[in-house]
């Protein structure tokens, strides 16, 4: 969508974290995140300002200023700080209309809980999983909400709110190296810390391979046992139609395909 | 005196006898149960134990039923539906909540390993406890019971159709101050069950463990970092679950009492459900699409299969044979070199089934498949398979559609 003249004074927060590849485990600009940067650059490049809590020194906050932003507002705070008092403290001073996260975050809790929470805190509605913002009128967004299988609902929200922005989302421009490491860096300590007492009572390890789910008999007597452990798959076999004219094969196609709800 | 004395009937037992004599079989079923001798015992008449087998043998069965069928002769022990142990819970001391998703109205399979993730907690703690679902809108699930609800709280109005969060999470807020569940379970999915959890978790003021995955009474093992980590915690009231976290429940009935809430909920809902829009089914990504019409060697006419795709609004997707040759881009091969597609439906117009073609569509429910040849793969895997011209059917198929939707146009007007 081509910023217009509309979305001048529109002002957007976009919320960045720190990503990690799922392969080697490295930093790097987290996709949601970036898709959500991606989306305030294009409503409105002008009032978008990309907001990050934590180490103002993380290398992978420059990804996302490489993407073309002058700069980065990152409130300090220590690694075992929780990150909503510190931006619901900041944004309610800033007070912007729209606030983009990503869905889950790829490193830490990942709970997917801070845009309900700062929805919460802020009393904003929150929007999930939203795919674009289609247009912006009287004070209402026409969003598109992503659902599964590819599918779309339109939503319509006043403004202020809080959005999660889904991986169907338009996928993010390059990060370039020369605009990254000339981007500002703007840091200040956070208003609030609050550590996260309950964080500190977990512990964490590398993911364990969840165990496959065996299909367990439950026979009574030692027949069933038996039919259940020699019998085949049963392969249904299914419908053959043949020798019959094509029209009629096609209705019980078509029939089947009504049956399974898949005609629109 | 007349009742002692013991009145025989020579006539029936000539024909009990008399294994020739038309009303034999007839006198023995009737008084198969139970016969009493003189004496006041039971007697078991040895001959009409069995059946007479094809050839004129004598046949026990000596397995009760539970024996293969002999000889086309269905043992009536097989048939027979087992009736499950009804577990009752009456004046239960705490509950736990489920929220199912209830995809289509049903009861999916992650909603059942909730509901049994539920019952381990139960089992797990002291007292009696009540597994309470709360269902949202008219629901079609009949089998309530057979996946361990012992109360359900079905909470039904117009307001609750469609996408309404808002009005869910009061709702919910609302059997919290009532209820005062001990936990909180509903499964982390995009169908419905994160976003009203996390909402809840908001709203409540409670700290949700996301994707448990392996939850016992006082720790729960939950996927971090995008599914990297492991974080052991302790189990907190209310909980997002994994799929698979727990085995459903399968051996008891549950009664299923409907609960309802005291006072009702009314909320001004200030996101606005527009419904569902239209997408191109091309633009769909061939690995979540949901309907799929494939081509392969089969296809002669590619502008009609473009059309039939069109017509029955499906996603294109394509066999390695029909890529190679040019006729399709290969972003919409199907198979193990390409795409491994989720669809529900998939048709598989002139494919004879590879076995990569075959690993590629492994997830699909329906699989139709229209070929001329009957003995290939495809044919044995399909649900419904025609064995005709792939034109001739797509011919018709494309009108049936177009019928179909001038028909709605109609009824609509």
């Amino acid at each position: 969508m081509q910023p217009d003249k509309q979305n001048a004074n529109l002002r957007i927060a976009a919320l960045v974290s720190v990503g990690k590849h799922p392969g080697s485990g490295r930093a790097r600009r987290a996709e949601q995140d970036a898709r959500a940067v991606e989306m305030g650059l294009a409503m409105a490049p002008q009032g978008l300002e990309v907001l990050h809590a934590g180490d103002p020194h993380a290398e992978a906050l420059r990804a996302y200023a490489g993407m073309g932003l002058k700069k980065l507002r990152i409130l300090q705070q220590g690694e075992n700080a929780d990150a909503v008092p510190a931006l619901s403290q900041y944004l309610s001073e800033t007070k912007p209309d729209i606030v983009l996260t990503g869905v889950r975050a790829e490193s830490g809790e990942s709970s997917g809980m801070m845009a309900y929470l700062l929805g919460e805190k802020l009393g904003m509605p929150v929007v999930t999983r939203i795919a674009e913002i289609v247009s912006i009128d009287n004070g209402q967004a026409n969003l598109l909400q992503a659902l599964p299988r590819g599918q779309r609902r339109a939503l319509r929200v006043p403004l202020p709110f809080v959005a999660s922005v889904d991986m169907a989302a338009a996928t993010p421009r390059q990060s370039a190296f020369g605009p990254a490491s000339r981007a500002e860096m703007e840091a200040k300590a956070a208003d609030v810390e609050v550590l996260d007492e309950v964080q500190a009572s977990w512990s964490e390890a590398p993911a364990r391979k969840r165990p496959k789910r065996l299909k367990v008999v439950k026979a009574k007597t030692a027949a069933d046992r038996f039919k259940a452990a020699t019998a085949k798959s049963s392969g249904d076999g299914g419908k053959v139609l043949r020798d019959k004219p094509a029209s009629e094969m096609a209705q019980a196609v078509f029939d089947l395909l009504l049956e399974e709800g898949v005609i629109r | 005196m007349s009742d002692e004395i013991i009145r025989r009937d020579p006539r029936a037992e000539w024909i009990a006898r008399n294994r020739l004599h038309p009303l034999h079989d007839a006198m023995q079923q009737a008084g198969a149960a139970e016969t009493r001798g003189p004496s006041g015992l039971i007697r078991r008449n040895p001959h009409a134990v069995g059946f007479i087998g094809p050839n004129g043998i004598k046949r026990i069965d000596r397995m009760n039923g539970n024996g293969p069928a002999v000889g086309g002769r269905r043992s009536a022990g097989a048939a027979k539906e087992v009736e499950l142990p009804l577990h009752k819970v009456e004046n239960p001391d705490y509950y736990v909540v489920v929220v199912p998703d209830m995809v289509g109205g049903r009861l999916s399979g992650h909603d059942r390993d909730v509901i049994g993730q539920a019952h381990k907690l139960i089992r797990e703690g002291e007292g009696a406890g009540a597994v309470l679902a709360v269902v949202f809108g008219e629901h079609r699930e009949e089998a309530f019971d057979k996946a361990g609800v012992d109360r359900l709280l079905n909470i039904t109005g117009e307001a609750y159709e469609g996408y309404t969060p808002e009005l869910r999470v009061a709702a919910l807020e609302q059997v919290e101050k009532e209820y005062a569940p001990k936990y909180w379970l509903l499964p982390d999915s995009v169908a419905a069950g994160f976003e009203i959890g996390c909402r809840l978790a908001a709203r409540i003021g409670e700290r949700p463990a996301t994707q448990a995955w392996q939850v016992s009474s006082d720790e729960a093992i939950c996927r971090g970092a995008g599914g990297t980590t492991d974080i052991t915690r302790k189990t907190p009231r209310l909980m997002l679950l994994a799929e698979e976290c727990a085995e459903p429940i399968d051996e008891t009935r549950h009664e299923v009492l409907p609960l309802e809430l005291e006072t009702s909920v009314s909320v001004q809902a200030v996101i606005q459900d527009c419904g569902q829009v239209a997408v191109d089914p091309n633009a769909i990504p061939l690995g979540e699409a949901e309907f799929i019409l494939s081509a392969g060697n089969g296809v002669t006419d590619w502008n009609q299969f473009h059309q039939a795709a069109e017509a029955l609004g499906a996603t294109e997707g394509a066999s390695r044979v029909a890529v190679d040759d040019g006729n399709m881009p290969r972003f919409r091969q199907v198979g193990a070199t390409g795409t491994w597609v989720t669809a529900r439906v998939y048709v598989a117009v002139g494919i004879s089934g590879a076995v990569q073609h075959l690993q590629g569509i492994g997830q699909c429910d329906k699989v139709i498949a229209i070929n001329t040849d009957v003995g290939c793969d495809m044919v044995k895997r399909a649900a419904l398979s025609c064995i005709a011209d792939s034109g001739e059917v797509m011919a018709e198929l494309i009108r049936l559609a177009n019928a179909y939707r001038q028909e709605v146009v109609e009824n609509a007007a």
